[in-house]
């Protein structure tokens, strides 16, 4: 036991056998010998092994979530549910006898969850059978509405470690899943006519088509246009709407082109069969087609994971507690009303404007302005939407309803603040010259052979050119190139939204971060001492008074001690708000707060301090600072090289020195910003500076700032699936690889530069056919399989390379 | 000669019944989720073997 807090003992820390974190010094031992970090851990073990379902430790090396949060629900907190007007929302089908519900579950992330969560029915005999789709981190439940709720589900499975997300608005995934099943129909028609079509055009690939009777081959080319005519109406329908979308905004974009070549080709061959002079460009057309609709698949495969619109209500509890005639009631948070009066207890999020008007009120505003001190509020006081209360039960009266609230306003101002219309899709540029190229060159062939008196071959050049030169390897060659950078990205932590922010990644010139919650790890700090060293008795009495109080600078210092205080009795405890605790341990007086309250000099230090005297004498003072997260050092020194670099905190400036060096002399560094101000931040950059910029954070206070930025992306702190709407989101644990990711990204650029010149070559052979008219079906179909397939296999070799090059993992 | 139609008209058939499981698939949502099945099958074993 050292007897210094500067002084600590080197050993290696136990883990928990549940959840795998460092167990404290006193860690809890189960009877079978095995440790654990904290009571909930030991719990779900002790649960688990009842049950018999200790195979879930086999599977995994610590899978367990851990249980030692501060964030616990009380357990009336599950009990709005209870009510059918809130549960309908999760219940998708109810017959008496068989009730079922999908609940989002982000805690998932192991084979050991997968096991565990679908073998529900073992734990709980109401529930029928359960499903977990891993991608999506849902878990479909069905259960016995007669001998279980919605409630005693999500309550089973709250004990387990495994909070469901439940939205207050669901996210509504029935869109995107019919989106991807018509996506996937078109390419399953497209492939089946693509193939049969091939195959009847086997004679004439041959050469043989002579030998073919000519009833066999009237049959042949019956079935050849029958077989086209789904992928052109069907299959193909989307391109020919994204044309005729951008031509109506006076817009050309890649797939004018396309639909162009697609139709031209498809008339041409209509009428080369209708002359009964060949069996058309059918097979080639639908290639390309079907080739064209599998790189689009892949590109939008990576993004149905991750909900990027997480609508301000999705931070809010489902329902408040409404006291209505002396009775409390749960009530839907859009149904509560101004002037109503609502309780919210320790730990619960308050979703309106509210006046206090019963109990104490600390209030947690650290998701909505990013500052990490708790505010207290007196009686009358106003408090804002979206802060948490740490104290104990409070009583409010509302001033403003949700839609109305502060937190609203905020969300709906940065709504409409979009970021500036980004520059034009690098690729639609590329077609726009290409369109109008491959234009000018088809009828100055045209023109050439008509000048030559070649009349018969006028029509047959203009035709072959437009068919040759569709910019479709163009197209595959974007849509794989991304498609395989998207899936890179995911695999290292960083979700986009859309392939169009690679783009947008590529003109980046400034970034700023967010502080806390970003950098900083949320509810984890560093602590040291400074002062006369307390001996261990006295860091125990310490630690038992500090253990009373929610205050998180309190509740740092309790965890850095790591002392047993469950023997102790702490007696006369008092809280002042804002400045310190006091109580009597085994005839000890402990004042711990700051140093006003305590009666010590000013600490040196700029960091948030906690100064201690026991009987009356002033003994020292805890020095707080934020915990950054591994491997920003580095991080910074190569962002430096290549960005201006800002950062927006909320917090105080306790933490300048800190910042400085991490982010260098040359960054922007301001603190106390409210969200307000780093939305200004932004859009004067963009305006003044011209400035890209990619804006970094987590919470609510972030979320303005965000959706202007050219490029948003959301910090998500593992399990915690809270991130406001953004352009992407990046698991915390990988922050230090930003800059990597980023440099891959842009390199992205290049391989698709890469790939169009190698498209173009192809497009300049067939066009050197097709210019002196003699573009055969033959040759359209070896030139289109030979593009189409090396572009990709290019695409995807060069990712893979440039991903290794960065440190970027490439397989799961 | 119009043994080939009737095998052109037969394999078109197959291959129209191949589409059309398919579709049924992709109707039935078989391709909503790829990757749990593939695992699921794993982990039955396991408990079977616990049992």
């Amino acid at each position: 036991m050292p007897t210094a807090a500067h002084t600590t003992t080197v050993q290696t820390p136990t883990l928990c056998d549940h959840c795998g974190e460092i167990c404290p010094k006193h860690d809890i031992v189960a009877e079978s010998g095995k440790h654990f970090c904290c009571e909930g851990c030991k719990t779900v073990f002790e649960l688990l092994q009842q049950n018999n379902l200790c195979h879930y430790y086999l599977l995994n090396e610590h899978p367990g979530i851990s249980r030692n949060t501060e964030n616990d629900m009380q357990p009336s907190y599950w009990a709005s549910l209870d009510q059918p007007e809130i549960s309908r929302r999760w219940i998708q089908y109810d017959d008496g006898k068989r009730a079922q519900t999908t609940l989002f579950l982000p805690q998932i992330h192991c084979s050991s969850c997968w096991w565990l969560l679908e073998n529900l029915y073992r734990l709980n005999e109401g529930i029928l059978s359960s499903r977990v789709n891993f991608e999506t981190k849902e878990i479909f439940i069905a259960f016995d509405p007669k001998r279980v709720t919605l409630r005693g589900v999500v309550e089973t499975l709250v004990k387990l470690g495994y909070e469901p997300l439940l939205d207050a608005a669901p996210t509504d995934t029935t869109k995107d899943s019919a989106a991807y099943r018509s996506r996937l129909r078109k390419i399953g028609v497209a492939g089946f006519c693509f193939a049969n079509i091939m195959m009847m055009s086997l004679p004439e690939y041959l050469a043989i088509k002579d030998a073919v009777e000519p009833s066999i081959a009237m049959v042949l080319r019956s079935l050849i246009v029958l077989l086209s005519l789904p992928v052109l109406l069907y299959s193909a329908s989307e391109f020919f709407i994204s044309a005729w979308n951008g031509l109506k905004n006076r817009y050309l974009n890649i797939d004018a082109p396309i639909a162009l070549a697609l139709i031209i080709t498809f008339a041409r061959s209509i009428y080369e069969i209708y002359q009964q002079t060949g069996n058309g460009y059918f097979d080639s057309f639908a290639g390309i087609v079907f080739f064209m609709l599998i790189g689009r698949w892949l590109q939008a495969r990576t993004q149905t994971r991750i909900s990027f619109d997480r609508d301000y209500r999705s931070f809010f509890p489902i329902a408040v507690q409404v006291v209505r005639n002396g009775q409390t009631i749960a009530t839907p948070i859009e149904q509560v009303r101004t002037n109503d009066l609502i309780q919210v207890r320790s730990q619960e999020l308050i979703p309106v404007d509210a006046l206090l008007v019963k109990g104490n009120a600390e209030i947690d505003y650290s998701f909505v302005s990013g500052e990490t001190l708790p505010v207290n509020v007196t009686q009358g006081g106003l408090i804002y939407a979206g802060g948490k209360q740490l104290g104990g039960l409070i009583e409010l009266v509302v001033v403003k309803e949700v839609a109305q609230s502060y937190l609203t306003n905020l969300w709906n101002n940065a709504a409409t603040g979009h970021a500036p219309s980004a520059k034009a899709n690098f690729l639609d540029i590329v077609a726009q010259y290409f369109t109008l190229v491959v234009l000018g060159l088809g009828l100055a062939a045209g023109a050439y052979w008509w000048w030559q008196g070649q009349n018969s071959l006028v029509w047959t050049v203009m035709t072959t050119v437009l068919i040759v030169a569709c910019p479709c390897t163009l197209l595959l060659a974007a849509t794989y190139t991304n498609g395989n950078i998207l899936r890179i990205l995911g695999l290292n932590g960083l979700y986009l939204r859309s392939a169009d922010i690679i783009e947008k990644i590529n003109g980046l010139t400034h970034l700023v971060f967010d502080k806390t919650g970003t950098l900083t790890r949320s509810r984890q700090a560093t602590v040291r001492y400074e002062g006369v060293a307390l001996n261990a008795e006295e860091r125990r009495c310490v630690a038992a008074v500090l253990n009373q109080s929610q205050h998180p600078l309190s509740r740092a210092v309790a965890e850095h001690l790591q002392a047993k205080t469950s023997d102790i009795v702490v007696r006369d405890y008092r809280e002042t708000l804002g400045q310190g605790i006091a109580a009597w341990v085994e005839e000890q007086s402990v004042k711990i707060g700051s140093w006003q309250f305590v009666g010590a000099t000013a600490p040196k230090v700029s960091s948030n301090t906690l100064s201690v005297a026991i009987d009356g004498v002033v003994r020292g003072y805890f020095v707080v600072s934020n915990a950054y997260r591994s491997g920003l050092e580095d991080l910074f020194v190569r962002l430096r090289q290549k960005f201006s670099l800002a950062l927006l905190s909320g917090d105080n400036a306790a933490e300048m020195p800190a910042i400085r060096t991490l982010l260098g002399q040359a960054a922007d560094i301001r603190f106390d910003q409210k969200p307000d101000d780093k939305l200004n931040y932004i859009t004067q950059l963009q305006d003044q500076q011209q400035a890209q910029v990619m804006m970094v954070g987590d919470g609510l206070n972030d979320a303005a700032a965000l959706k202007r930025s050219n490029v948003g992306i959301a910090v998500a702190d593992g399990a915690n699936a809270f991130t406001p709407a953004s352009d992407g989101v990046m698991a915390a644990d990988r922050l230090n690889q930003l800059a990597a990711l980023i440099g891959f990204a842009q390199a992205g650029r290049k391989i698709i530069l890469f790939s169009f010149m190698i498209s173009f070559a192809y497009n300049a052979i067939g066009l050197s056919f097709a210019l002196q008219g003699k573009l055969s079906p033959v040759v359209a179909a070896i030139l289109m399989p030979c593009s189409a397939i090396s572009v990709v296999l290019l695409t995807y070799g060069l990712t893979q390379y440039l991903a290794r090059r960065y440190g970027l993992a490439i397989s799961v | 000669m119009i043994v080939i139609a009737l095998l052109l008209l037969i394999s078109i058939g197959i291959a129209a019944g191949f589409l059309a499981a398919f579709l049924w698939g992709v109707k039935d949502g078989q391709f909503d989720d790829v990757d749990s099945p593939a695992k699921r099958i794993l982990l039955d074993e396991q408990k079977n073997k616990q049992l």
